[in-house]
This record gives C-alpha cells, structure tokens and sequence, in this order.
C-alpha cells in the first residue's frame, strides 16, 4: 500500500497551509483535495477566475490566491480531482480518481474538509427553485452564474448579506432579505459585542453591506418565523410570518441559508469521537489544544473541527502542520511552541468574534428541533418530520434507531442533510433539547463506489 | 430478595424477544434486560435472510419449523416484517459441483425432508435471468426469502411489550449469583432477581456463561454487508453460489443488499468494527462474476455487525449444564435470525415444560464444556 | 419564462458543446454539468424514485445528491461533482435509474 508520512485531505485555507507548512518543516506530504484546483470552498477556482469576477466577490477572497502560491511553491505533493471514500482508525484512505480506487496510508493525517451548510429542513425546501447560499456562491465564483429572474435570500447568517451584496454589485434583483434570527439575538450578542470590536472588521463589514443593500431599495424583514417554500412541481413563493402578519413574495428561486457546521462525516467514519456544541449546534471532534483527535495520528483543522472563518483555518491549518512536523520528528515541541505563536496569536484575535457571531446568528431552536410534520427531513427518502416522531414515540429513542426505522438517512446522502435535524428532533422529544447524542453512524463508503471499481482495487502488497 | 420477574432474559436482540414473546403467550412475565437498545447488534444489521437453504443437517428440522411461522408470521407479532417469500438458489458452476449439491439432496431425502431441490439451467435462468451464462444448475427452495430484520425485531419488541414483557435498555449484566430463590443479576443498574435466567446474548454470551463456569468457544465476529443505491426490479430470488462467499438479494425498494460473511477488522472491547475493503473486493469481484451487469452499481454503505460464532458453526441452545434454571441460546454464528421465531419457542418449552418436541441435542452445550476433562 | 439563472458577460469564455435530453447546446469551459443545466434554464433534473417529485441541485457541492442525472449512459452522477465535457451526453433521471445494461 502507497505510504505518505503526512496526507492532508482537503485544498481549502487550512489544508493549504498544513501541506504548505509541513513540507516547508521536511515533511513528505501529500495533499488530496476532491476540487480540480486548491482553494477549497471559500477561495474556489481562486487559481483560474476571471480577473471581472474575482474583483466582484472582494478581498477577502483573493488573499487565498496567496495561499495557492505558497502551497504551490512548497514541496508537498498535489492529488486533484480525488474523492474520498473511506478513512478507517487504522489511517488508511479509500481514494477514487480516474475511475481508479485505491487504498494509502499514512503516519498522519490532517482532515481539513472544512464546512457544510447547516441543512434545515423547512416546508418545501425540497422544491426546484430551492437551494442553499453556498451553492449561490458556488455559481457564481465557478460558472459566472446569478440570479436572472429575481432572488429571495433566506435564513440566518452573514453569508447571506455577503452574497446579496455580490449580486447588488452584478446587477441581480433582489426580491428581499429574509432574517429569521429571533429578535433577542441583538440582545444575548451585546454582552460579547467588546470582545466583537476586537475584530472590528468584520462588524463594520457587515454594516457597510447592509447599509449599501437598502440604499439600494432591497427589502429586509428581520424576526421572520413560520417560514415556507411553496409551490406545485417548482417554486413559486415563499410565505412567512412578520410583525404577526402572514406575508407571500412571489419567486422563483429562494436562496437559503443557516449557518454552516463542521462537515463531520468523513472524521466520523475514521472513528473520531464527537461532540454536541451547543453554541455552534452542530457536532465537534474531542480534540487536544494541538487539533489532535481521538484517534492516534489522526489531527482534524479549521471548519471541520468547528466554525472560526478562514483566517482562524489557515492560522489553525499552520499550527497543525507544525504539530505534524514534531510528531515525525522534524522539530521538538519547543520549536514546535515557537514555530506555532504568532499564528495561535492570531487566530485567537480572529476567533475573538465569534463568541458575538454565534450569539447574534445563533438559530431559533425551532427552527431546527421542531419542523412541522409535513416537512420532508430526510430528502433522499421522502421521511417527513411526523413520520420521525411516531418512530421516536414508539421507542425508537435515537437516531440511529429512527434511521432503521424509517429509513432516514439511507439514501444517497447517507444522512448528510437529515443527521442533524434528525438528532435534534429525537433530544426535543425526549424532552431536552440540549442533550443532543451522537448521530448516525457513518459508515464508508463515503462516497458512491462501482462495484466494479472495488472489484479493481488497488489494496497494494499488503496481504488481509 | 423480591424477584422482578419468573424469568430474566439476557439480550434483547431477537433471540431474547422471541423468547419473551413466546414466554408471554404462556402467560408468563418477563424482564429483558439489553446493554444498549434493542436489535442494535446482530439483529437490526443482518441481511435478513429467510433461508433454510444449505443448512446444517442438525438444524433442518429447526429451520423448517421457523420458516412456517414466517409465512404467517402476522399471526405472531401482528405485522408483515416486509417477508417476501421468492425463493432461494445456490447456483452451480459446473457438473462436479451439481452432483455434490445433488448428493446433499438426496440424503435430505432419505432423513425424510424435501424442502431442497435440484433444479436444472433452463428453470435457473427462468427464474434469474440476470445471472451469468454458463451455470448448470442451482439448490432451490422456492419458499426461502427475507425479511427486513430491524423492522422484525421492533415488531416482536412491540409483541412482547403487548405479553407483558418488561425491557430495560442500557443494562448490562456485570455477575450472577445463586440466590435463595433462584438467581440475582447484579447490572450496571442495580439488581434483578428471577428463578430463571434466559442467556440471549449474543456475541457477549460467553462472558455471562463464564460467570457461570461452562465458558465455551464462542468467538466474536463481524461479518460484513453492502448495499447498492436502487435499481430497477430485476431479481426476485436470493442468490448464492456454491464454491463463494456470496449472498446476493433485491430489496422491495431496488437496493441490493450484498453479504457472504466477510468479516471486518473487530475490536470487541471497544465495540468497534474496520471494514475490511480487501476482503470486500473479493466480494465485488464475486457479484461481478455472477451478476456482470451490476459493474457500473454503485456502493453507497458497508456495515458490519457483532456476531457470535462457534466453531462447529452451530449454536448453543438449551440448559445450561451447571445450573437448574439458567438456559442458553446463542452462537448463531450467521445464520440466526430465521431461526429466532423458533429458538423463543424452544426456550419457553424448556423452561415451562422442561422439554421440547424438536430434536435441540446437538446444541447443547455439554458439547463443549465436557471436552474439557474433569475429574470427579 | 426567464431563465433562473443567468451568464455574466466574460469575453474570454470558452464553449463546450453537449447535449441536454437529446437537445444540442453549449455550456462554458469549466462548468459543472449541474451548472450547464441551470444555465440551460432547466428547472429541475430528475424526478425521485419514491414520490416521483421532481428534485433540482440545491448545495452545488456534493453533500446534497440531488443532482444526479444520466451522463453518457451511466446514471447516478452528481452533477455537480463532474466537469462538461464536449460531446457529453446529459439526460435527466426519471425515478430510478434505468441505465445499467
């Protein structure tokens, strides 16, 4: 079986600056992103965008053209194009690219598969015409596509101010801006606003965007609850409830988004342990201070290990590649504590705004917990979120037991968009809302294997 | 010590339910008490196999007894558990392999069971059209099927709930001792009392039989399944193949569920099971072999469960042979879950009759604990 | 109906050509088929096998499963994990897939 000393999964800021940082300390790194260039989400197609459209998505983004660089320029190797389907406690990585799947391994590895967007199932968020923010963006920054007959943008969370100031700017009508963040957000963030300031950027940025979008005439509605998607065969409206008042605004695409969480499926499958995080509602890997997870060798960074933004991943990405280099012996943990200061500086400075973000962006519990029975919560199998209480009221009492049950989560998204609900809903109706347990076990592969790909396998000399 | 029930079942996968079940139509009240949830290891994750195919000659008469409660298995548990009765083939490569499996035939014939036959290529091809060319036969039992095992378990819970059983979940049986009137249970929960103890546990039974002094050679296992994304309708049956490791059926909703205990890497302390892709690409290559239009199928999950196997890879069922009031059955090594309506019967006839009409002597459990010499 | 999606204008655009459920048109050098077909103005890509709804991309990136259309012959794909190609042959799902000879 192909070995590496370290294998860094995932081309986003903190994969880069892992790679970049362990191979700069000797590390013989390979880095395997599924995109067919680094950047990841947050900077994708950073290396190949028009000039036009990389000015319209703003700064923030081209600093990742940086990180290309450096990673480019490092000696880590590159694996693009490469799915991911399994990674096992033993470090082996299940690997697909050209048709071919294989099986390496490594002395470490650092998963850096970043976020997802949190998926919430409301009614009709299954209809055509539905999608979330991310893949707004994803549109936009890899295809040059917006919005051409109008837009709603919905939910909660700043990527939605970000991406409707992206369209301002492309000249895309915006039907409204749905805030459904409860309206004592304002008031449990206050309290965290001083450390807020620290970070005063992303405040006024935020600001500037939302003054700049009503000067612009766009509609905003905060405090909007009982929120629908409508529709026969698509989308046509979305309804929701504002100041007491039932509201429609017709359209044809509806762009939502809550938040994002930690992409947890593939550390789940390498049998890390994980934990329920109240603040950021999603779950986390049980980490030491240095990123490593509950499995030996195995180090988890940046938004797969909890929500701080890119600039805490590549600080965080930078450390773990220094941790790396100690743990295969480059360095001692002294020089390790020296290389790692300035960036475990700063990403303490940047993360200093999340305390607040979380606070102000924190979602209704409802809203996640408690959709209303004919929701569809599993999309892949049609479950609807009545169908998941009979199971839990009939003694199926996690979501493990809810998913044989009903099958919730054993389509092909293996439970990506339904785990979280699904769990959130079985805490509330065994009456706690807070004591969220583990979710679905993940099992690979990860991703679709053909049979005839694993009959192919490249499971190297090693013999069972 | 006042007792909490006549009869304490240990494990509440389908071994200990079917055994309360049947206890309840008798009358009696029973506590289960199972370490995590019910179903949650062997019989929530097996493949749910109905077959009588290819059995060992010592558990026939046991299987075809279970199989005539799974055709009304709605007069038990008050629920289909999706059974779906097509019938079961073990295909042959070659003539060599064709006589082997008509030899077996014909001693089943002779001991009187008829529930196996041989059937020739135009009659396999007419009832898997989809299977490579060039086989010669099949083993057929057009009665053999599935059903889906979580959903059967939850239905012999809910029945046995209904009888008046009592389940505990999240209780495990750390020591048992002799008490005045019969047995004390010490748990993670405190402690229960019965006359009578019932040992369903599954891969963990050995620990509860070694606290009893009669540990066997019970060795925890995790065999392996796969499941494709959904299909279209093209297989009616359960196909295995003799020579292979391969057990290959359609579910109702197009997924195909693909077994032939591979096992993966176990960790039993932790509980914790690594899929082993080498031995699933022999897997692979087996369906491709039989089945060459499934090559583009996709792979969307493999499992594995924890399951107890012995080496004569046949169970252990009845009393136990160191103490009056405590039985045994587990070691099912696979191949339990369509015996499970039966082995509950079993066990409620000992316990309540003191005997059975099925012939249970070679499971007993003597088999193994008086191989060891022991002097009197 | 005006498409839902819409180019924004880029000079330096290279074209691919492919066919959409048998239909001849072209996507930009770079796209995702699940970004060819929302740009083609398609609503939706395939219907589900259980209710036989019709389902559209929603994450754009490989964590939804939406998007899974038929591309030359093989069905299943996600979409938006898969780059056009010239010449490519894009057909929607209807239920389950058909396509395995």
């Amino acid at each position: 079986m192909e070995k590496h000393e370290l294998i860094v999964i995932g081309g986003g800021p903190a994969g880069l600056a892992a790679a970049t940082s362990a191979a700069n300390a000797g590390v013989e790194c390979l880095l395997i992103d599924e995109q067919a260039t680094p950047g990841g989400q947050i900077y994708r197609a950073v290396g190949t965008i028009p000039e036009k459209r990389a000015t319209l998505l703003g700064p923030d983004y081209q600093y990742g053209r940086k990180l290309v660089d450096q990673f480019n320029h490092s000696r880590a190797s590159y694996l693009s194009s490469t799915t991911l389907w399994n990674l096992n406690s033993q470090r082996q990585i299940g690997i697909l690219r050209d048709g071919k799947a294989s099986l390496i391994s490594a002395d470490r590895i650092i998963i850096a598969t970043g976020a997802m967007e949190r998926p919430v199932p409301f009614p009709g968020w299954t209809l055509p015409g539905v999608m979330s923010a991310g893949a707004g963006q994803i549109l936009l920054k890899s295809s040059g596509l917006v919005p051409g007959n109008g837009v709603v943008l919905a939910g909660i969370g700043p990527l939605l101010l970000l991406l409707a100031w992206q369209y301002l700017h492309a000249g895309v009508k915006i039907h409204a801006i749905l805030d459904m963040s409860p309206a004592g957000n304002l008031w449990r963030a206050l309290p965290y606003l001083p450390g807020a300031l620290l970070a005063h950027h992303y405040i006024l940025k935020g600001l500037r965007y939302q003054l700049q979008l009503k000067l612009a005439g766009v509609k905003f509605y905060s405090g909007v609850t009982e929120f629908h998607a409508v529709g026969g065969d698509t989308l046509e409206a979305v309804e929701f409830t504002h100041r007491g008042g039932r509201k429609r605004i017709d359209t044809q695409l509806l762009l939502s988004h809550f938040g994002v969480i930690p992409d947890s499926h593939l550390s789940r499958c390498a049998g890390c342990d994980h934990s329920w995080d109240p603040n950021q509602l999603c779950w986390r890997p049980v980490a030491d201070m240095w990123d490593n997870s509950s499995v030996d060798g195995i180090a988890i960074v940046g938004d797969g290990a909890g929500i701080g933004g890119a600039v805490a991943a590549r600080h965080a990405g930078r450390i773990a590649g220094f941790e790396a280099a100690r743990a295969l012996g480059r360095m001692d943990a002294k020089q390790r504590d020296i290389a790692a200061r300035k960036d475990q500086g700063w990403m303490r400075d940047d993360l200093r705004v999340r305390p607040f973000l979380e606070a102000r962006f924190h979602p209704p519990a409802e809203l996640l917990s408690a959709p209303p029975d004919e929701t569809i919560v599993c999309r892949c199998e049609e479950v609807n979120a009545g169908a998941i209480r009979t199971a839990i009221h009939s003694g199926h009492q996690d979501a493990n037991q809810v998913k044989f049950l009903t099958r919730c989560g054993m389509g092909p998204c293996q439970g990506r968009q339904c785990d979280n609900a699904v769990s959130q809903i079985v805490a509330r109706e065994l009456g706690d809302e807070k004591m969220v347990s583990g979710g679905y076990r993940i099992r690979p592969p990860i991703r679709p294997l053909t049979i005839e790909q694993l009959a192919a396998l490249d499971a190297g000399a090693d013999p069972k | 010590m006042k007792a909490n029930a006549d009869v304490i079942i240990i494990g509440g996968g389908l071994m200990g339910l079917s055994t309360a079940l049947h206890l309840g139509r008798r009358g009696i009240k029973t506590v289960v008490l199972e370490k995590e949830s019910p179903g949650r290891h062997a019989s929530g994750v097996n493949a749910g196999g109905l077959r009588q195919l290819n059995r060992h000659m010592a558990e026939i008469p046991l299987t075809v007894a279970a199989a005539e409660i799974w055709k009304n298995i709605r007069d038990l548990v008050d629920d289909d558990c999706d059974v779906v009765l097509n019938g079961q083939v073990r295909v042959a490569e070659s003539d060599a392999t064709l006589q082997k499996l008509q030899a077996r035939v014909d001693a089943l014939k002779a001991q009187g069971y008829e529930h196996e036959q041989i059937i020739d290529s135009d009659t396999l091809y007419r009832l898997v059209p989809k299977l490579v060319g060039g086989c010669v036969g099949a083993l057929y039992n057009p009665d053999d099927g599935s059903a889906r095992p979580f959903h059967a378990a939850t239905a012999f819970r809910h029945k046995a709930i209904a009888l008046g059983a009592e389940i505990h979940s999240g209780v495990e049986v750390l020591g048992i001792e002799e008490s005045s009137d019969g047995w004390k249970l010490d748990t993670n929960r405190g402690t229960f009392c019965a006359a009578t103890v019932v040992n369903c546990a599954g891969g963990w039974a050995n620990r509860l039989a070694a606290m009893l002094g009669e540990s066997v050679p019970l060795t925890p296992k995790a065999p392996t399944l796969m499941v494709t994304e959904r299909l279209p309708p093209f297989l009616d049956l359960t196909v295995g193949a003799e020579g292979y490791q391969l057990s290959f059926k359609q579910m109702q909703n197009g997924t195909v569920i693909i077994g032939g205990a591979h096992l993966a890497k176990l960790d039993f302390e932790q509980e914790q099971s690594v899929i082993d892709f080498a031995t699933l690409k022999t897997s692979a290559q087996t369906v491709t072999r039989f089945f060459p239009h499934m090559a583009q199928v996709r792979i969307v999950r493999s499992w594995a469960g924890i399951e107890g196997f012995m080496p004569d890879n046949i169970p252990v069922i009845g009393a136990s042979s160191k103490a009056d009031g405590i039985f045994h059955a587990f070691g099912f090594s696979a191949h339990g879950f369509q015996l499970s309506p039966v082995v509950g019967r079993i066990m409620s006839e000992l316990i309540l009759d003191g005997k059975t009409d099925l012939p249970i002597e070679p499971f007993d459990i003597r088999r193994f604990t008086e191989s060891e010499s022991q002097e009197p | 109906m005006p498409s839902t999606f819409i180019r924004l204008e880029d000079p330096d655009s290279r074209w691919v050509n492919i066919q959409i459920d048998g239909k001849a048109t072209r996507a930009r050098e770079g796209d995702s088929v699940a970004a060819a077909l929302l740009a083609a103005g398609l609503r939706s890509c395939r219907t589900t096998p259980i209710s036989g709804k019709p389902r559209a991309p929603f994450c754009m990136m490989g964590v939804c499963y939406e998007c899974l259309v038929e591309i030359n012959g093989v069905p299943n794909r996600q979409s938006c994990q898969i780059t056009v190609q010239e010449g490519m042959q894009i057909r929607r799902q209807i239920g389950t897939a058909e396509g395995y000879s």
